[in-house]
């Protein structure tokens, strides 16, 4: 039986003490420990952020790459060893940013990946800056006036794209974090949770605010009605609405042909060519 | 019999087809053939040409000289006349009297229109009056028709069959005291499979490289001249087994490679200048992570767009420093499709040993063009770790008690294994890392003897780079060419033909780039009383600077082209006059 004691690592953590960030990594360990997987089952990837240090946190396979670039290495690992659940930790600007254009083609591939987005609509790392979700009007250090654009609405994309899964969370509403996480890994193909998740030094609201503005969605949502999940993300905010969205669990899942069709098992699995299978497709040149 | 055939027209009009039929009937007759082509970066409409080389012994260097010329249009007359040899033969489709070039008349749009009352049918009769000017057996020819149409109606064939006979009967006429050449057939019939030369082009051989080396994911962006490489495989899919995907843009193609590459599958990507571009960051991460990954950078004109469609070498320092920070990778250049093909095989192998990226340069020209290759062995360079992959560059997890991914070692390469495949984990950090690659700022403590380790990977990769291989490298030589990459054939029938002329040439060719190779002695390769003359194909003598670093080397002249043809060995031969 996996506990929660196996997935502690010795490295130190570099949040600020109080972060909601602590949260959401207990609550992962506690989904985690839940669905009974160890840590040797597990791949979590991140890009660069502060919420992309979550790997370092957490004992099991990790691979921290690139700022933005979380997506495309998820998608492969998933492909090549199908075996292992994988989890993309990431900020919003990683995410949504730096790493827009996968964030939109990897809804489109529906690879067997987990994507928690910890949303601060914040630059944390860079001390303070607009992130895409900054609410208008809201000021950052480069927006001293108040940011101009209005914010993404990346919920809405994810569901006009059929993603299997989509949800939003409150790392403060605790016991939904993890009801949301729990049916994010079991679900098939691109599961992805944005994580409200306030940062307590830079962001002008204090935690009240979003005790008082984050409200979950009404027990009546049905989130296999793809219209009224995109309804339920275009109403104005505040409040910011939590709870899953969405769910479409009839798309197939990115690689799943190709392993039909060359009875593989993952990618690590199969033996070299032999010379023959070589030949045989050099004939083709004769 | 040494022969060159330009067939020339606008893009979609059956170039291809005629080029493809020719080359075909060719090679079954026994001939190697070696062919290229440049083309206009458009879908239809340009001037294109393809050039055939057709010889008794293998020839794969291109010629710009025309022996034959068959433009499909008037306007490629105008534009390619100039390629004609003073006694070349050109079919002419319509007559000019103000040319006074030998005209073998053949009137295969006027055919097409009247008898076959289709003008798709010139290109057919077209291709039959260019077999009859070059000596050909009809029946050979009929057989590459077949080969061509096959899957098509019958009467459709049959019809080609008979258009291609009627061009072939008349250019027969007008051909009588002109046409010196016979395309003696040099295999018995019902075997050419046994003996016919396989006919590939780089991109192809480097797809199948990969196959050969176990390679079970590719994902790449197309562009100009590497889509090729990923078309191959996604299109024989069946048979070659490798899970492709196009990806958004080049720098997801590179970022999944490595995900794939972490998750212990041999993976790939491949583009051009631009794409390698923003692969530029996910190199240093491979670097960094100490994953392997193989980068075919197929080179094109620069800077920018450059000549999409047209050949250079002028990405060579790029790949050699591309990435920021310091980190080992090897840098390779096969000369021809079949060294392309092995080169693969040796990139998959020093990436996955090294732990590092490798990159394979190739260009337009290696791309696309088709070469003979006699005897392909695909078995010449051996692919560690057979029959399968685990060992020995991915480890045994018994080995371990405690495992550690970045483990300091002598020689800096630590043991790899994959996440999922045992119960160790196994970790990648873009940030600076400890041995179990957690994020570190423990300066002297971690991240110097990290970076250590990482670079000490180059010793043992310098001692296993080969050396470049030598061309009438005589006791007598006065000149030394050297060259890398794809203009091996040109750089070595250049110097047959001056040795021809009595002129003391000699060549090295290298095709492992970088690290450049230990040569002891270098009076051996680079003699000191030789004038040493890089070749290359861009505008600044890339290699030679880099040879200038690397080795003391008293003086080196350089020989350039860029004008995104590939250079011949003509090219050579006159620039050598030129210059004396």
């Amino acid at each position: 039986m996996v506990e929660i004691s196996d997935f502690y690592s010795e490295t130190a953590i570099q949040w600020c003490p109080g972060c909601p960030n602590h949260v959401i990594l207990n609550t992962l360990k506690e989904a985690l420990v839940e669905l009974g997987k160890e840590p040797h089952e597990i791949c979590l990837v991140s890009g660069i952020g502060q919420a992309a240090k979550l790997p370092h946190y957490m004992k099991c396979n990790f691979f921290n790459g690139l700022h933005g670039r979380a997506l495309p290495v998820a998608t492969a690992i998933a492909v090549a060893q199908p075996n292992l659940t994988v989890i993309v930790t990431t900020g919003e600007g990683d995410c949504y940013g730096e790493g827009g254009n996968h964030f939109v083609h990897t809804l489109r591939r529906n690879p067997n990946v987990t994507l928690f987005v910890h949303n601060n609509s914040i630059y944390a790392l860079t001390k303070g800056q607009a992130s895409p979700t900054t609410p208008t009007g809201e000021k950052r250090s480069l927006n001293p006036g108040g940011v101009a654009q209005p914010p993404l609405n990346p919920l809405a994309m994810a569901i006009i794209h059929n993603a299997a899964f989509v949800a939003r969370a409150f790392a403060l509403d605790r016991e939904q974090l993890k009801t949301i996480m729990i049916e994010a890994i079991q679900c098939k193909g691109f599961s992805y949770v944005d994580i409200i998740q306030p940062c307590i030094t830079w962001d002008p609201r204090p935690l009240d605010w979003f005790r008082k503005n984050v409200k979950r969605l009404d027990s009546s949502h049905d989130p296999t009605d793809m219209k009224k999940a995109l309804d339920a993300t275009m109403l104005p905010t505040p409040p910011i609405l939590t709870g899953i969205f969405f769910k479409d669990g009839t798309r197939p899942v990115f690689g799943e042909d190709f392993f039909l069709e060359t009875g593989f098992s993952s990618l690590t699995e199969p033996p070299f060519p032999s010379t023959e299978d070589v030949m045989g497709i050099l004939e083709k040149f004769r | 019999m040494d022969v060159n055939v330009v067939i020339a027209g606008a893009a979609g009009e059956g170039i291809q087809t005629v080029g493809s039929i020719f080359s075909k009937a060719a090679a079954r007759c026994g001939f190697a053939v070696f062919s290229w082509q440049e083309y206009e970066s458009r879908i239809r409409g340009g001037l294109n040409s393809y050039s055939i080389r057709v010889s008794t012994s293998v020839r794969n260097a291109p010629r710009r000289d025309a022996d034959v010329l068959l433009p499909l249009r008037k306007e490629a007359r105008a534009k390619y006349r100039s390629w004609l040899n003073p006694r070349g033969l050109l079919i002419a489709d319509e007559r000019d009297d103000t040319d006074d070039v030998t005209e073998i008349f053949v009137p295969f749009s006027k055919l097409a229109r009247e008898k076959w009352q289709n003008p798709i049918y010139s290109n057919t009769i077209a291709v039959g009056a260019l077999w009859s000017v070059i000596g050909g057996d009809f029946e050979v020819l009929q057989l590459a028709i077949e080969d061509e149409f096959k899957g098509k109606a019958e009467n459709i064939i049959k019809s080609n069959i008979e258009a291609a006979r009627d061009g072939y009967l008349f250019a027969e006429q007008s051909c009588q005291g002109i046409c010196s050449w016979k395309l003696e057939k040099r295999i018995e019939a019902g075997q050419p499979h046994r003996v016919a030369p396989t006919i590939i082009a780089g991109n192809p051989a480097i797809a199948l490289g990969a196959v050969k080396a176990g390679c079970r994911f590719m994902a790449a962006y197309p562009m100009t001249p590497a889509t090729g490489i990923i078309t191959f495989l996604a299109q024989h899919r069946k048979e070659c087994k490798v899970f492709t995907e196009q990806a958004e843009d080049e720098i997801a193609a590179i970022n999944m490679a490595i995900g794939a590459q972490f998750a212990g599958a041999r993976a790939m990507t491949a583009t051009s200048g631009g794409g390698f571009s923003l692969m530029v960051e996910a190199l240093s991460l491979a670097g960094m992570v100490e994953v392997p990954v193989v980068v075919v950078l197929a080179q094109r004109p620069g800077p920018a767009t450059g000549l999409p469609t047209r050949t250079a070498q002028g990405d060579l320092l790029f790949a050699v420093h591309a990435g920021h920070g310091e980190f080992p990778r090897a840098v390779l250049a096969p000369s021809d499709p079949y060294d392309a093909f092995h080169k693969m095989v040796r990139a998959f192998n020093l990436a996955d040993k090294y732990q590092m990226p490798v990159i394979v340069m190739t260009d337009q020209f290696l791309a696309d063009s088709q070469f003979s290759i006699s005897n392909f062995d695909v078995n010449l360079a051996k692919t560690a770790g057979q029959p399968h992959r685990v060992a020995p560059t991915i480890a045994s997890p018994t080995e371990f008690s405690t495992y550690k991914r970045y483990a300091l070692t002598p020689s800096g390469i630590s043991p790899r294994l994959y996440p999922g495949q045992s119960k160790h984990l196994v970790t990648a950090d873009s940030d600076e890392h400890d041995e179990e690659g957690h994020i570190t700022e423990d300066l002297e403590g971690v991240a110097v003897p990290m970076m250590e380790k990482r670079l000490r990977k180059l010793k043992a990769l310098r001692e296993e780079i080969k050396p470049p291989e030598k061309f009438f490298m005589e006791d007598d030589v006065e000149e030394v060419f050297v060259g890398w990459g794809s203009t091996r054939g040109a750089i070595f029938e250049a110097v047959e033909m001056l040795r021809k002329d009595g002129k003391r040439v000699g060549a090295l060719h290298f095709t492992e780039l970088w690290p450049l190779p230990e040569l002891c002695p270098l009076e051996d390769f680079f003699p000191q009383k030789a004038t040493i003359t890089v070749i290359e194909q861009n505008a600044t003598g890339q290699f030679a600077t880099l040879l200038k670093r690397e080795f003391p080397i008293g003086s080196i002249k350089n020989m350039l082209f860029y004008n995104g043809l590939p250079v011949t060995a003509q090219d050579i031969r006159r620039s050598f006059y030129g210059r004396n």
